[in-house]
């Protein structure tokens, strides 16, 4: 029984699967949804390297480079946001961010 | 069955249940240590899959950076976490039925359609370079302006996570000086025009406790 590329996408995909399910439960938890974004670009980003692996071609790690930067702009920049929130609303509940609404 | 082929069944495994406690842990604290425990399998896989720069550089940077980030933030706040998790296995069936279906389907085309295996050839015949330097000469030259976009986000990402959380100490004693420098004589002595008498209808009676005060 010899590794295929298909396993490696299938991995990706339960674990993509697996992110979705998390944010479909954890729709309160504002940090928990951060996480299963975390786990999604890892999902994606695994994806991207078992590509470049069995296609020979580098270009794949090339953006799995880029994304990797983009992600951990995101979470900083997310995380920011968190704090502030937490600051004023004492709470990190979905539910509280209804303040625009009409 | 190779050692390759076992170990990825290890780390897949354990990556998968790692995941599953990320999303369904009660204290986020555990949830942050699961993710920590997925990026190190999944650093793994990568390892397998003969990307080493990328492998290392997930341990590094998100192990050793944004995780360490997560866990500060999770630890600096007081969750209620009662009042975040009311509901959370009412939508549990349902999740699970939209999840295993996705994966199941995303599987069996996957399974199907992507049976490529390592070309024997190609692998007894790879020279023998380091996959840092072949990501690194085309990292510098073809993709040398997608490289300084990057670091201009990373900039704009740090400015902004600094700017979004700066908050000026209300009880600072800090005087401006250019505040100081511009400041007029009527800014410093301000005339205010009252009535000489008021209107005896108009003004509320005084009370004595007033008064006192």
């Amino acid at each position: 029984m010899v590794l295929t590329l298909g396993h490696f996408l299938s991995l990706g995909a339960i674990l993509f699967a697996l992110s979705v399910v998390g944010i479909f439960l954890n729709r309160r938890n504002l940090i928990v949804l951060l996480m299963a974004i975390e786990l999604m670009l890892l999902a994606v980003n695994t994806n991207f390297v078992a590509f470049s692996h069995y296609l020979h071609d580098m270009h794949g790690q090339i953006f799995v480079f880029f994304i990797l930067t983009v992600a951990a702009a995101e979470s900083a920049i997310g995380l920011a946001i968190l704090v502030l929130l937490f600051r004023n609303k004492s709470s990190i509940s979905v539910d509280e961010l209804n303040t625009l609404k009409g | 069955m190779s050692v390759t082929t076992g170990l990825f069944y290890v780390f897949s495994t354990i990556m998968l249940l790692a995941a599953f406690r990320v999303i369904t842990a009660r204290n986020p604290i555990h949830a942050v240590l699961f993710l920590v425990l997925t990026f190190f399998q999944a650093a793994m896989i990568w390892m397998l899959l003969k990307a080493e720069f990328l492998a290392i550089t997930l341990v590094l940077v998100y192990v050793g950076a944004v995780m360490v980030l997560f866990l500060f933030v999770v630890m600096m706040m007081d969750i209620n976490m009662e009042d975040l998790r009311r509901g959370f296995w009412k939508h549990f069936p349902f999740a699970a039925i939209v999840g295993v279906v996705i994966a199941l389907e995303m599987s069996a085309v996957l399974m199907g359609g992507f049976r490529v295996v390592d070309d024997p050839a190609s692998v007894a015949n790879v020279a023998p370079v380091s996959n840092t330097k072949e990501l690194g000469k085309v990292l510098y030259t073809q993709y040398i302006y997608p490289l300084e976009v990057a670091a201009a986000i990373l900039l704009v990402a740090m400015i902004a996570a600094i700017a979004l959380t700066l908050r000026a100490r209300k009880d600072s004693k800090f005087i401006s000086p250019s505040d100081q420098v511009r400041v007029k004589s009527r800014d410093r002595l301000k005339v205010v025009k009252l009535a000489a008498t008021k209107p005896a209808a108009s003004a509320p009676p005084v009370s004595t406790t007033q008064v006192e005060k």
